[in-house]
């Protein structure tokens, strides 16, 4: 077949090659290789990964070219029957789309309008959801108070391995002692990042869970959150309401509006799942799961923060009036952040 | 292979492809990476996070064990500058475990292909469903599903099986079949992730541009460079064969298989009623070929298709 190589060079063919071929369609390829094959060499060298070696001409070449073999691709389809050349165009198509409709932006990139504003806009956009985790949550803590007050036996049931010498009938000073004098312990910052770690797999669980038509959060909710109210309970019948809120605070304000915004991260899936509206299931489910996805990125960002205040705020502030003004200033950042920080950044797709 | 499996293989195919449209509005062909390609996909990434940790662990486990050494045996009392890097260490640990966990697939499906290391090397990546560009938030919906789906039911059954408890390693068991069987139960294969997302997995396709078939002498001008002979075809003896056959002729004169060629060859002569000879099946062929081609290509631009030979 060595009589062939005379005319299927590398580069676009020569006016007399173009002249000598037989077919319309055999021209009409003649004419754009080269072009196909600019564009195959950019993208192979993308696909590599080295963006580097790509000149900036040939970067701004690529919507440019990929529109070009696209239509090419149009064309050949409707006049040529040559199956090798439509099966190379489809593939070369399909290539250069993944690039041009690829991911944009890097890592950083996205980082920098996720928080600048890409982050709170998805939150205020699952305010639904929110009220409802709240008033559950809020729910769930009075209701564990007031089984314990019925019945002090529920609060093993509700606390379980937490309590350790957190029991109903400790004196006030064992359990004024798990409140303060805990600085000398040696480890607080492994402590911090060990419960940064399990604190973001119940997050991620609880948001994760939301596919099950969001049952499994408004569980995890209550539940947790009935261990809340049992123990504000027991502090609360030694006395001690105050300063345990105090020592709950400085990292429980972050925590626990990570886990609602998780929670109610869950509940958004499994809401447009169950009532997708006039769109269909799976159409409803991507966008919810799209938008409930750059909540969830926010929340394991919060928990870092309040793995931080946990093992080495609370364990070094000892004084109660300190732990409230440091948790309820950072409660109040984060609702001037979500809720009175209306930026859009550029270039972000409206959800 | 038999037939009957050939015509399976072709059916399951067949049941892979798609049409994507692109915001162009130029339709695409596209073809869903088959379970067993993902399957293989996540092992090999599996397997590269499980080395990492491994490796990683081992290394930070000897630097503590230096730390112990230097402290002679008793880092879990030492104070000051040693404490310090020993618990940075182990913060350390703590942190690569966690990225190496939720942050592995991340980057690699945010880089340029869409494809963990794992996914390159058996050919597939993730796309939009829609067709349009794939988000970040795309990526990072489908990966936190990943950790219901595979790590912590796994966790548990492992965890279950140590502490002796069955039931929740029974159950653990169940949670992990059904997501993992989830890809079974719809048509688009996707996993939970890929549901939430808004994405799927596609076989990236490569191929190179092959040589036109109609450019060669005998080809073009029907003129055999062996014997000389022209060959030139009539209406009627075109007449006979649609794209299907002229499909299937292309392919067996990119193979160039010496027996195929004559077998086709005679198949064609007897059909069009020529006395097959021998010695210059190959330009007979090819300009059989071309001409077909040209016939069928002139029909196409007046709006006549014909599928195949019963057309």
């Amino acid at each position: 077949m060595a009589m062939f190589g005379l005319f299927g060079s590398r580069t676009s063919a020569s006016d007399a090659a173009i002249e000598a071929a037989a077919l319309r369609s055999d021209r009409f390829r003649q004419q754009r290789e080269g072009d196909w094959q600019r564009l195959e060499a950019i993208v192979t060298r993308m696909e590599k990964g080295r963006l580097r070696k790509i000149s900036d001409a040939d970067l701004q070449q690529l919507p440019v070219l990929y529109r070009t073999v696209a239509s090419s691709l149009s064309v050949a389809r409707e006049t040529s029957l040559d199956a090798a050349t439509l099966a190379y165009l489809e593939s070369l198509v399909q290539r250069a789309w993944f690039l041009v409709y690829g991911p944009r932006t890097t890592l950083l990139g996205w980082l920098g309008r996720f928080l600048g504003g890409e982050w709170s806009r998805a939150v205020r956009a699952i305010w639904p959801e929110l009220l409802v985790a709240l008033a559950l949550m809020v729910a769930g803590t009075a209701v564990g108070w007031l089984l314990c007050v019925h019945n002090p036996d529920w609060y093993y049931a509700l606390v379980g391995d937490m309590a350790q010498e957190r029991a109903p009938g400790a004196s006030r000073e064992m359990l004024r002692g798990t409140l303060f004098g805990q600085a000398d312990k040696q480890g607080l910052s492994i402590f911090a990042a060990a419960l940064f770690s399990h604190n973001a797999g119940i997050a991620i669980l609880c948001f994760a869970l939301g596919f099950a038509f969001g049952v499994p959060p408004l569980m995890l909710l209550v539940q947790n959150t009935a261990s809340l109210g049992a123990m504000l309970w027991l502090f609360a019948s030694q006395g001690l309401l105050y300063d345990f809120v105090g020592w709950l605070s400085i990292h429980g304000t972050t925590e626990l509006f990570a886990i609602l915004l998780a929670g109610a991260a869950g509940l958004h899936i499994g809401r447009s799942m169950a009532f997708p509206g006039e769109r269909g299931v799976m159409e409803a489910a991507a966008a919810a799961g799209q938008r409930a996805a750059v909540v969830m990125a926010g929340v394991v960002l919060m928990l870092v923060i309040a793995g931080m205040l946990e093992g080495l705020g609370r364990q070094l502030i000892e004084s109660t009036e300190v732990r409230y003004a440091v948790g309820y200033s950072i409660l109040a950042f984060w609702l001037v952040y979500f809720f009175a920080f209306r930026r859009v950044p550029q270039g972000s797709e409206a959800p | 292979m038999s037939r009957a499996e050939r015509l399976a293989a072709r059916a399951a195919r067949r049941n892979r492809r798609r049409t994507l449209v692109t915001p162009e509005g130029s339709a695409l062909p596209i073809e869903l990476a088959s379970r067993g390609t993902r399957l293989g996909a996540l092992a090999i990434d599996l397997t590269i996070i499980v080395l990492v940790m491994a490796f990683s662990t081992l290394a930070i486990g000897f630097g503590a064990a230096g730390l112990n050494e230097v402290s002679g045996g008793k880092i879990d009392k030492a104070t000051g500058g040693l404490r310090t890097a020993f618990e940075f260490l182990v913060i350390v640990w703590i942190a690569l475990m966690f990225l190496l966990r939720h942050g592995y697939f991340l980057y690699f499906e945010l880089g340029p292909r869409g494809a963990t290391p794992g996914k390159r090397m058996t050919g597939i990546r993730i796309a939009a469903r829609n067709g349009g560009r794939l988000s970040p938030e795309m990526v990072l919906a489908r990966n936190l599903l990943r950790d219901i789906e595979l790590f912590l039911p796994l966790m548990l059954f492992v965890g279950a099986r140590a502490g002796g408890s069955g039931l929740t390693g029974w159950l653990a068991l169940l949670w992990f079949l059904l997501f993992a069987l989830f890809p079974f139960f719809n048509r688009d294969r996707l996993r939970a992730g890929d549901l939430i997302a808004g994405t799927w997995v596609l076989e990236a396709a490569r191929h190179k541009l092959a040589e036109a078939m109609s450019l060669g002498e005998s080809a073009a001008r029907g003129t055999s460079a062996a014997t000389g002979a022209t060959y030139r075809f009539g209406e009627a003896e075109l007449a006979i064969y649609g794209e299907y056959e002229l499909q299937t002729l292309e392919r067996v004169l990119r193979e160039n298989r010496p027996e195929a060629i004559a077998a086709v060859h005679e198949a064609i002569c007897r059909k069009i009623g020529w006395d097959p000879g021998a010695g210059d099946e190959r330009a007979f062929l090819d300009a059989y070929y071309t001409q077909l081609r040209a016939r069928l290509e002139a029909g196409m631009r007046m709006g006549r298709r014909k599928a195949d030979k019963h057309d």
